[in-house]
């Protein structure tokens, strides 16, 4: 039984601060498109606790936040894609029915429960053509994000989507999407997470029946290789020139992006030192 | 497609409950029992001979793999109710299933065994092993015995290929269950009698999978020359048996062309020699 008064204004605003405080103590994950699907990009130190997941054929699912809670979420999903797909059809499972279930599911919580969620998640859908694909960005509270292209989220969120923002093009390739994802994640003169500490996979287009492939191993390795082998990779000023935002002065320093991202040998600094503003996880996302 | 909103609150929340198992089967039978193949009703008369039937499936083994063929006919009776009906299913990337006995169910078997596998794969974050896999399928055939009883019979023929060993395994199963690990070589249906007896005598250790592959057809051929119920490869119609290979690289279905290469090969042959090829004899 709550002792005292407080007015629903203020509970819903604690109960948000809660969670926003919750996620930003986390990492941050990227989800974006590339020429063949979708990229997400995770670093992660465990090998078996993944923050990305296949849900369905098509449907991918990446989260932040506490971990017991999102993976009920990725359970739940799964479940759901495995009826409806197994009650009618494979193509009947769509990642606008499960971005719906998860909204009611974390809107529910959030206005029932004396806790909120404290997680956010992507469910992002490959489609035969780039105009297929979509990616929804779920918040704690249940509200729904239909991103274009890109989407960034957890610990440092506004300054990874910033960072994504200046160098993200269309119908780039994964070589490059990797590339992209990776000097998001990273400050600007921060060390890149080497290769053991990335969980990375993809929803390709052009796979036969399930799309979702995680890269580990030598295949990730030769990819982050091949991101790092022209070694400035393309110029980002052509296509951020229209919004100029705080970062573009510290971050898109002409060489550093691809030099630490093989991941091992990265431990030369670039030469500009973080100035932009660095999230420290105090801002609401 | 109806949505999670048709459904009340309790059950949707159903979806966010962790059950405890990665059973895809398990979990449809406490969230949507109806959803699963039919269990325990007990039908007036039995209705097997009303309801198409399903014929020959052989598979064998090669080196580094497992391969499975299928004819194509399915029959009411003494009537052919259809002539490209497919009884090989891919079930992931490793693994298939042939059916005989009552096309329906085994189809919806099929379907449901993939939904298992992946459910599995999805939730626990890795494959299922070989022997899992055989013995999931074993506990949902014995799930079908009330109605197998009933004439809805249906029997699989399970074929993986197994990492740790890098070869391939078959499986077979009875109405009771199974599974039984075959050695080599295994054929189901009402044409498996001939079928088996072909395989006997054509089948070499270490082959490759082209080989197999003929050897298959072949034996699938002398199943149809000599069960009613087991269609041959329908030339003028150009209905070939369906091939699967399964080996490192996962599960592929031999193109039609690929086939019909097969059989023009073993047709051509079969004219000079009507009953195949001949297994010498000492």
């Amino acid at each position: 039984m709550p002792f005292g008064y407080a007015s629903p204004e203020q509970i819903m605003r604690d109960k948000a601060d809660y969670a926003r405080k919750g996620i930003a103590r986390g990492r941050s994950v990227v989800v974006l498109q590339y020429v063949d699907g979708i990229l997400f990009v995770a670093p992660n130190p465990s090998r078996a606790l993944h923050k990305i997941s296949e849900i369905y054929d098509r449907i991918g699912f990446a989260a932040v936040g506490r971990y017991n809670e999102f993976e009920e979420l990725r359970l739940g999903g799964i479940r759901y894609a495995d009826i409806n797909g197994y009650t009618y059809d494979r193509s009947d499972v769509t990642g606008r029915g499960l971005a719906n279930l998860y909204a009611s599911n974390l809107g529910r919580i959030f206005t029932e429960s004396i806790k909120s969620l404290e997680v956010e998640v992507v469910v992002a859908e490959v489609g035969e053509t780039k105009d297929g694909d979509a990616i929804y960005r779920l918040t704690f509270d249940g509200s729904v994000f239909d991103e274009h292209g890109f989407a960034a989220m957890g610990g440092q969120a506004e300054a990874v989507a910033g960072r994504l923002k200046e160098r993200y093009r269309e119908s780039m390739s994964l070589a490059d999407a990797l590339e992209v994802a990776l000097t998001a994640l990273t400050e600007p003169g921060g060390e890149r997470p080497p290769v053991a500490q990335l969980e990375v996979a993809v929803l390709d287009r052009n796979r036969e029946h399930r799309k979702f492939l995680r890269l580990t191993g030598a295949r990730l390795e030769r990819l982050l290789a091949q991101t790092s082998q022209p070694p400035a990779s393309p110029p980002p000023s052509s296509e951020s020139s229209s919004e100029s935002s705080p970062e573009s002065s510290s971050g898109p320093s002409s060489e550093p992006p691809s030099k630490g991202s093989a991941g091992s040998s990265g431990d030369t600094p670039p030469p500009t030192g973080p100035e932009g503003p660095v999230d420290d996880g105090s801002s609401p996302l | 497609m109806a949505s999670h909103r048709d459904l009340p609150v309790g059950l949707v929340n159903r979806l966010f409950q962790n059950s405890g198992s990665s059973s895809f089967t398990e979990f449809v039978s406490s969230y949507a029992p109806e959803l699963l193949p039919r269990r325990d009703e007990v039908l007036a008369t039995p209705i097997g001979d009303q309801v198409p039937h399903a014929t020959t499936i052989v598979a064998a083994t090669f080196a580094g793999g497992v391969i499975m063929a299928g004819d194509r006919r399915a029959t009411s009776g003494n009537v052919i109710s259809q002539r490209d009906v497919q009884k090989v299913f891919r079930t992931d990337d490793y693994s298939c299933m042939g059916i005989a006995g009552t096309a329906s169910t085994g189809i919806e078997f099929a379907r449901l065994f993939r939904v298992e596998l992946e459910h599995y794969e999805k939730l626990e974050g890795r494959t299922m092993s070989v022997a899992g896999k055989a013995n999931r399928l074993a506990t949902m055939i014995r799930g079908n015995l009330g109605m197998a009883m009933q004439g809805l019979v249906v029997v699989p023929l399970f074929a993986a290929y197994d990492a740790d060993k890098d070869e391939g395994r078959i499986f077979s199963y009875d109405v009771a269950g199974g599974p039984y690990e075959r050695e080599r070589f295994d054929a189901i249906g009402s044409g498996s009698i001939f079928a088996r007896g072909s395989l006997k005598k054509l089948y070499r250790d270490g082959a490759s999978a082209d080989d197999m592959a003929m050897t298959l057809i072949q034996a699938l051929y002398d199943a149809a020359d000599d069960d009613s119920a087991t269609g041959g490869p329908d030339v003028t119609r150009k209905i070939w048996p369906v091939v699967g290979v399964i080996d490192a690289d996962g599960f592929r279905r031999l193109t039609d062309e690929q086939v019909a290469g097969y059989v023009d090969q073993m047709l051509e042959a079969r004219m000079i020699s009507p009953d195949g090829p001949i297994a010498p004899l000492r």
